[in-house]
Parts: C-alpha cells; sequence; structure tokens
C-alpha cells in the first residue's frame, strides 16, 4: 500500500522569478514518517505541494512514486491523501459527507462508503458527532475530521501541512500523539510539514531541516541534535550557543554546559531564571561573548558571581589567558 | 426590566422613519381598490380597476416576468462561470474587471441604453423584438449576479477548497457542483434575487428599448400614470406587490429547503 517517493532536481520558481525552492534531491522510503522542518518561506510548504501534485516543479524536475514519473499528473490522480492547516472541510457537508467524499467521487458502491465511514469514525472517535455540522466541531475535531477524509480513501502518500498549528498547545499535544500512532498503524508514508521542532522529533522518522530553498541537512533527530551540519539546524533543533574560540565557532548545547563557582574565572553570571526542571544560568565572558547553559537547580549561583564553564568537564577556558579581575 | 429613554426614542424614531417609508406603498394599493379616489375610501371597494388593469397591460406583466425570468437564466450561465474564474485568478486583470463591475451604478441607464440603441438598433429584427430589452437587461443585471456571487467565493477561500476536493480525487466538474455551487449557493440567490427585482423593475432603459408591442411592467405603469388614471396605476402597483413579494419568498424558501436537504450527500 504505502510507496517509495523521489524527486529528481526538483525546484520551483515563482511566476515572478523568486525561487521557492533550488532544485532538490530527495529519497523517501516506502512507509517512512518524513518531516519537513524550518521557518515560514524555507520552501517545505512547496516541497510538498510539489510531491502532492498542487504544483509542478521548474523544467527538468522530476517526482517518482515507486519509480512510476508522476510529475504531470496532478494531485486528483496521484492517490494522495492531504491535510491542510486550514482543514479546509467542505462546509456544506456534515461530517459523514466530508469524510466519505474521497470515496463517493472515486466512485465507490453506497454501502462500501457507509462501512469504510463507519470505521472512520470509530477510529477517529467521531460516531457521535457523524450528523454534526462542522460548524459545530471544535478545533480539534475538525483537524480529525481532515484526517479521517484524507485516509478514508486508503491513499498511498499522506502529506500533512502543518496540521497543527492551529490548536492550541494542549490539544497539540494529545493530536499530535494520536497522529503518530495512527501513522504507525497505518504504515503509510507520510510527509509532515511543521515549523515546531518539537512535533518534529516526536513524528519523523527522519528530519529534513530546510532553509531559504535548501535542504539544510536530513537525519534522525538524534543524528540533527547531536550533530547538526551547521549553525542554522543547530539553533533550529534545540537551543543552541554559538561560541568563538580562538579556533573557530563551536556550537555549544545550554545543557552540555556545567558551571563550578571560582572568583577567578573569566565568565560572570548576569541572569539566573529558575524553569522547574533546569535553572537557566546566563555567563558573560569580558570579551562580551554570552552562553546559556541549563543546569540543576542550585540556589547559590547567583547573578554577579564568577563562574567557570566546562563543556563534558573539560574547561571552556583552558586555551585562554587567566581572566583580569 | 424598564427600558430608558433612550429605546421609546430610539423605537418612536424607528417606526416614524418605516410610516414614511411604507404610507406611500399603502395609500397606493388602498387607491387601486378604492371605488371612487376622489371620495374616498367611504366609496367603497371595487376589483374594477384591477380587472381594467388586467385586461389593459396584462401583456406587459407576463412579458415582464418573461423577461425577468430569461434575464436572471442568462446572468445565471454567465455570472457565476464568470465570478468564479475572477474568484480563481488573483491578478491585476481580474482585480480591474471586479473593479469596472461597479459601473453600472455609474453609468445611467437611458446612456446604457442609447448606446445599445445605436450599436445594436439596426441588427436584423432585433429593435423590434422583446430580445431587445433582454439584452439591455443583461448588461445592467449580469455585473449585480456577479458582484453577489464573488463576494461569497471570496469569503469561502474557494482555492483551499478546491485543493481538498482535488485531493479527495475530484474531477474539476466534481468539485464544482459538489463543492462550489452548494458553498455559494448564498451568493447566487442573492444575486438572484437581485436580478429578478431589478428586472421586473426596471424603467430607465426599457423606456428607450421598449416599442408600443413590447411595453414591460413599469412602461406600462408609467403609462397609465400619464394618462392620468391613477386609480388604474395604483391597481397596477397592487399587481406588482402581487406577483413580487411572492416571487421573492418562493425563491429563497426554495434555497433554504435546499440546503437542509442533502448534507450527507
Amino acid at each position: 500500500m504505502s510507496i517509495a517517493i523521489s524527486l529528481r532536481s526538483c525546484g520551483k520558481t515563482w511566476a515572478g522569478g523568486a525561487r521557492g525552492l533550488l532544485p532538490i534531491d530527495m529519497d523517501i522510503t516506502a512507509g517512512e514518517t518524513l518531516v519537513l522542518l524550518g521557518p515560514s518561506g524555507c520552501g517545505k510548504t512547496t516541497l510538498l505541494r510539489l510531491i502532492a501534485g498542487l504544483e509542478v516543479p521548474d523544467a527538468g524536475g522530476q517526482v517518482l512514486f515507486d519509480g512510476k514519473d508522476v510529475t504531470r499528473l496532478p494531485i486528483e490522480r496521484r492517490n494522495v491523501g492531504m491535510v491542510f492547516q486550514s482543514y479546509a472541510l467542505f462546509p456544506n457537508m456534515d461530517v459523514t459527507g466530508n469524510i466519505g467524499y474521497g470515496l463517493r467521487v472515486r466512485g465507490f458502491a453506497k454501502n462500501e462508503v457507509q462501512n469504510r465511514v463507519a470505521e472512520m469514525l470509530e477510529m477517529m472517535q467521531l460516531t457521535e458527532f457523524r450528523n454534526r455540522s462542522i460548524d459545530a466541531l471544535s478545533g480539534g475535531q475538525r483537524q480529525r475530521v481532515a484526517l479521517a477524509r484524507a485516509i478514508a480513501p486508503r491513499p498511498q502518500v499522506l502529506l500533512l501541512d502543518e496540521p497543527l498549528s492551529a490548536l492550541d498547545a494542549r490539544l497539540r499535544e494529545q493530536l499530535r500523539q494520536e497522529i503518530d500512532t495512527l501513522l504507525r498503524a497505518l504504515g503509510i508514508t507520510a510527509i509532515y510539514v511543521t515549523h515546531d521542532q518539537s512535533e518534529a522529533m516526536a513524528l519523523g522518522d527522519r528530519i529534513c531541516v530546510m532553509d531559504a530553498g535548501r535542504i539544510a541537512q536530513m537525519g534522525s533527530g538524534r543524528d540533527l541534535y547531536h550533530h547538526p551540519a551547521n549553525a542554522f539546524v543547530a539553533d533550529f533543533i534545540g537551543d543552541a550557543n554559538k561560541y568563538v574560540t580562538q579556533t573557530g565557532e563551536v556550537i555549544l548545547r545550554p545543557e552540555e554546559l556545567s558551571l563550578r563557582p571560582d572568583p577567578n574565572a573569566a565568565f560572570m553570571i548576569t541572569r539566573v531564571t529558575f524553569l522547574g526542571p533546569v535553572l537557566r544560568v546566563m555567563v558573560r565572558h569580558p570579551d562580551g561573548q554570552e552562553l546559556r547553559a541549563d543546569v540543576a537547580d542550585d540556589v547559590t549561583l547567583q547573578p554577579g558571581m564568577r563562574v567557570e564553564v566546562s563543556v563534558g568537564g573539560a574547561s571552556l577556558m583552558k586555551a585562554d589567558p587567566p581572566a583580569l579581575d | 426590566m424598564r427600558r430608558g429613554i433612550g429605546f421609546w426614542t430610539g423605537l418612536s424614531f424607528t417606526l416614524l422613519i418605516s410610516a414614511f417609508l411604507i404610507l406611500p406603498i399603502f395609500a397606493s394599493v388602498i387607491a387601486g381598490v378604492t371605488a371612487n379616489q376622489f371620495v374616498g375610501l367611504s366609496s367603497g371597494l371595487t376589483t374594477r380597476w384591477i380587472l381594467d388593469v388586467w385586461a389593459n397591460y396584462g401583456g406587459t406583466v407576463l412579458l415582464s416576468l418573461q423577461i425577468a425570468f430569461a434575464t436572471l437564466a442568462i446572468t445565471l450561465l454567465l455570472g457565476v462561470p464568470a465570478a468564479y474564474v475572477l474568484a480563481r485568478h488573483a491578478g491585476v486583470t481580474a482585480r480591474l474587471i471586479e473593479e469596472a463591475l461597479v459601473m453600472p451604478v455609474a453609468v445611467p441607464g437611458l446612456a446604457t441604453a442609447l448606446g445599445l440603441i445605436l450599436a445594436y438598433g439596426a441588427v436584423g429584427g432585433l429593435r423590434s423584438s422583446w430580445y431587445f430589452i433582454l439584452v439591455g437587461h443583461v448588461v445592467f443585471c449580469l455585473p449585480f449576479m456577479m458582484r453577489a456571487v464573488l463576494a461569497v467565493l471570496l469569503a469561502i477561500d474557494l482555492n483551499r477548497l478546491e485543493e481538498a476536493a482535488r485531493a479527495c480525487g475530484a474531477s474539476w466538474a466534481q468539485r464544482f457542483f459538489g463543492v462550489v455551487l452548494p458553498n455559494i449557493r448564498g451568493g447566487i440567490l442573492a444575486g438572484s434575487l437581485m436580478v429578478v427585482t431589478l428586472s421586473l423593475g426596471e424603467f430607465n432603459m426599457t423606456l428607450l428599448l421598449h416599442t408600443p408591442f413590447t411595453r414591460t411592467l413599469p412602461v406600462g405603469l408609467a403609462d397609465a400614470y400619464t394618462a392620468l388614471r391613477t386609480e388604474m396605476a395604483s391597481a397596477y402597483t397592487l399587481i406588482f406587490f402581487a406577483l413580487i413579494v411572492p416571487l421573492l419568498s418562493a425563491m429563497q424558501w426554495v434555497v433554504g429547503r435546499m440546503d437542509q436537504q442533502g448534507r450527507s450527500r
């Protein structure tokens, strides 16, 4: 049921000449969940729309579904399911009507439509709302209907364009878990666009971080976190300190840093914020560089105090000359 | 709960304005069934004027209805797809055409009629047939239909709905008839009511476009009035109301029914 997707030098130039996407090559394995992550305008939605068939790549670009060229095939003939940020449910139909739409336009028999819709309603816990109009649903329910509508015809690929960004934080978390469970259960090839890195980490088998129409890095969440290819990726996935040493720029995660009070140390604490799980401490070097350290709660750390900063046990300053008081 | 002086002042003012607007209609309706207008209601009620009007002007009523529904049919067939195309295109040209839709309000009907006569007056038998009036009414009413439909199309995020329908596998025809049309029903109804009302009441243009054999209701009404038969003109107005009020209500009812049905379909 699920298929592999390949992109061959797929770029997108807009009518005005602006480059939405620079030519990209990408291989998505069958059954995999790939998350496209990046800030707005990075090209992630354009890439999704190319895969969906809502946009055509610039000349020379190719979209392959299981090796078959579908570049010129419009979305309605690609057998994909799509979930939109704004839900895009049909206001003229109720919940049942929306979920069954893809089956009806494909010409399924009436009882087959009914059975599948009933199955979807149950799977999405929407049975009691089956005759509700769309206006009478909450945001979370609408998104469940949109998901059910997308998967009811059993598409080869499921495409999700920021499906949770219109929901509040608590609901987002809950639906994220539901979507995760659903994707695992279906085993469907899924591409999920988001600008939220925690969503990306939770859902993606692999994450593709995008920046200004390019792929910045592609890999598992662990890869991206521990071995970011550049400062952009480091900054986008988790928090990162950029610190220039004599040998060059290094990227330091706040939780990798530890602090030890030392009246002769170079760094001085400028601010201490208690966040619950961690204590966030801002320290400043005499040369003006600031670092953020997330450490275990410690009431003795106070602004104005001198501290030695170390990474994984090794002092960050050992190469530096002693600080002057 | 006691209501303050503001409420009562507001209510009185509203009623006063309403009375001011409705009074002439009542006066006209009463005049249409009063036996002797100069004596007043004490002269008794009669249906004579109505029958007279029907005998003399019955044809104009039927022609007006015929033109109104033909205008409606054409504006629906042209206006709805045109509005759909405009809504789908984001370009400057589309916005310019949209702006131009306000024009019929700015250009006097007489001027449009004159233009039509100069341009097409000599074409075959067009000038003497009722089609000539129909052309005028379509020119006049089409923008109203388009604007009513366009307003709804722009309010419903049409592109997203169509993309969603396409993602479900719907062909163009399937999504146009299954998703687009049902969701702009309100706009189509508003446009239809507007077109029928405007066409039935259109006088400015029709005055120039009609011939003695193609008189419409408003032209006949003006005729009755200029012949100083105010009781006839009043009875005529009565017929007009008796016609248009149930007509518009029926159209609204039909669409209301359609809305309730087929939500699961």
